[in-house]
């Protein structure tokens, strides 16, 4: 099996802000870390391939400051790492975003299986899995809770993608782009060996012409969307706490709720 | 506008705006229903299509025996008109045939405006369709409006876990505008049974043997009631202490008729499955009342609820976060307050 994850430093969600006076995120300060969602999609790599042998190749689009997520994922132990990097892939959106990161895995080659996580939890879009799947012209499975079995030979791999009623059981041909969620495993933490190689280990990083690709489709030129504003979003109400004994906060509470006609 | 007008030379896209016109939903169906964030994507289409001087159009793939119910509830919400396609491979929701069968509607009749509820299954969908076409998405939208002045769709979406808002446009060299709007941003629109439309059919470009995947089985959820869909959630956190502890959030959620919901932390200690697990790694919900019991309100889990219409905080923490953002607190030990709410619940609502 050969297996690409793409990965993304995002910024620690909890930390980002917006100056009040420019309007525009403030960005100073902030600390980074491996997107949640693609932890579980390195971990899944990893797993697959102690069960079917083969290789993790991990990607990822970023400033040169992202070369940190792919020491981590060296530092559990995948096989090799491929930063992104270029004035051109700036700006991107999700469309760019996708049809970039695509153009890495066909430049790896014969890659049968591509995890990502189900989404960052910076944009929160989850468009750029689909995005790749499609610009590769393969299958996808997104929101996958579990993989259920992989036939190598027979290139068909079967899941269980985690809906909002309950787990679809589904089969796709390989190769397939899959999207991970938070359920599907526990990643392991980096051995102190791992930490130590990762350091040392030397990221190469590609640019446009490196991957092959048409610079009218990267970065900002090949995004279809803009941002044209950002602003806080409206603070809810203060919040009314109810004070004094429960014998008498507990009626008043519950006379509130019902009269809100949403208890029926 | 200034710099959206300089950038305009060096954009790709390359469609000619003037040819996409009229505003389409894309009518989701799941387990033989349509998805109620369709027709509310028709109740505000409908305010845009106004604003544009456009028709509301509805975009429906299902099978033959779903087609007429499907068309009507269509019409009955809003559309003028309903493209369809009807295939035996269209009964259930399945990315190939559904993203071929739209991206080859979309490429004949060129909309305007595409609007797709952000389920998972609109999600999943929409990535697909708009990388075929080359268009913009934006997702997970809870604004929509038409720029007066450019006519263009302002897209209204939270980042960075709600944190910030963004409004997003797309140039015009890219057309259809495509974005996927969170369940229960909009309101339900009047339905009105008597208004009819017109219907345009075309076939599938698709056979079954091109389809790359097969639904071999659906295991339902535990839970009656999905998070997602609920009304009414009763939320418990680490202040429950353990696994069997739930059995209190539990029964006020029965009582109230209710969905039961969890923080990271207990989903994590194992005292609750992660279907349960609302915020940013977790579902993200909007009922009327949300009822936290013994979670502190990180913004983590914030992130996933705090839309809610009624928010509902008991903690025995004065200074848990959660107060901020509560319509009502309660500071208390949720082991004494959540048994006495469910019997006067049920006592008011004779359960």
């Amino acid at each position: 099996m050969k297996i690409a994850v793409c990965i993304k430093q995002v910024p620690e969600t909890t930390e980002v802000k917006i100056n009040p006076n420019t309007n525009t995120l403030v960005r100073e300060g902030v600390s980074s870390i491996t997107n949640p969602f693609d932890e579980y999609a390195v971990e899944e790599a990893l797993l697959i391939r102690e069960k079917h042998g083969g290789e993790v190749h991990v990607i990822s689009m970023g400033p040169p400051q992202a070369i940190e997520v792919l020491k981590n994922a060296l530092a559990v132990g995948v096989d090799k790492a491929y930063l992104l990097s270029d004035a051109a892939f700036a700006g991107a959106d999700t469309l760019a975003t996708a049809y970039t990161l695509s153009k890495m895995i066909e430049k790896i080659g014969d890659v049968d299986l591509v995890i990502c996580g189900k989404q960052a939890i910076d944009g929160d879009t989850a468009q750029v899995g689909p995005g790749i799947a499609t610009r590769l012209g393969i299958s996808q499975l997104t929101y996958v809770s579990k993989v259920r079995e992989i036939d190598a030979a027979k290139k068909r791999i079967v899941v269980e993608r985690f809906l909002e009623n309950g787990r679809e059981v589904v089969e796709s041909s390989l190769p397939v782009v899959i999207t991970v969620i938070k359920d599907i495993n526990e990643p392991r933490l980096p051995s102190l060996l791992g930490i130590k190689k990762a350091a040392k280990a030397q990221i190469p990083t590609l640019t446009a012409k490196d991957i092959g690709a048409d610079e009218n489709k990267t970065g900002l030129k090949g995004s279809p969307t803009w941002v044209s504003k950002v602003f806080s979003p409206e603070s809810r109400g203060g919040g009314e706490v109810l004070k004094g004994e429960l014998s008498e906060v507990l009626p008043l509470l519950v006379e509130k709720m019902m009269e809100s006609k949403f208890i029926k | 506008m200034a710099n959206l007008l300089l950038e305009k030379d060096e954009k790709t896209g390359g469609v000619d705006a003037s040819a996409y016109k009229n505003v389409w939903v894309f009518i989701e169906h799941d387990l033989g229903k349509v998805s109620s964030v369709s027709f509310e994507l028709l109740g505000q289409g409908r305010n845009l299509a106004n604003d544009l001087g456009y028709q509301l159009c509805g975009l429906l793939l299902c099978d033959s025996e779903q087609t007429e119910g499907f068309i009507k509830e269509g019409f009955a919400y809003g559309a003028e008109k309903v493209y369809v396609m009807e295939s035996p491979l269209l009964k259930t929701y399945r990315t190939d045939p559904f993203a071929c069968g739209a991206t080859a509607l979309i490429q004949k009749y060129k909309p305007e405006i595409v609007l797709i509820g952000a389920t998972t299954q609109g999600r999943d969908f929409a990535g697909n369709v708009a990388t075929a076409l080359g268009a913009g998405l934006t997702a997970d939208c809870t604004g929509l409006d038409i720029d007066p002045e450019t006519k263009f769709l302002r897209q209204t979406r939270p980042a960075f876990g709600g944190s910030i808002m963004a409004v997003i446009l797309d140039y015009p060299q890219f057309r259809p505008q495509m974005a996927t709007v969170r369940p229960k941003a909009f309101p339900m629109p009047a339905r009105d049974d008597s208004r009819k439309g017109e219907v345009l059919r075309d076939s599938l470009p698709m056979t079954e043997d091109q389809v790359r995947t097969k639904v071999l089985d659906f295991i339902r959820g535990a839970e009656a009631i999905n998070l997602v869909d609920a009304e009414i959630i009763v939320s418990g956190g680490r202040g429950v202490g353990n696994a069997d502890n739930f059995k209190v959030i539990k029964r006020l959620a029965d009582a109230l008729r209710a969905a039961v919901g969890a923080s990271r932390a207990a989903v994590d200690s194992g005292w609750i499955s992660y279907e349960h697990q609302v915020g940013q790694t977790g579902r993200t919900v909007r009922p009327k009342i949300y009822i936290a019991a013994g979670i502190s309100g990180a913004i983590q889990h914030q992130a996933g609820m705090k839309t809610s219409d009624i928010i509902v905080a008991i903690n025995k923490d004065p200074e848990a976060p959660i107060f901020k953002i509560a319509t009502y607190g309660i500071i208390g030990d949720l082991f004494t307050v959540l048994p006495l709410l469910t019997e006067e619940f049920k006592k008011r609502l004779g359960r």
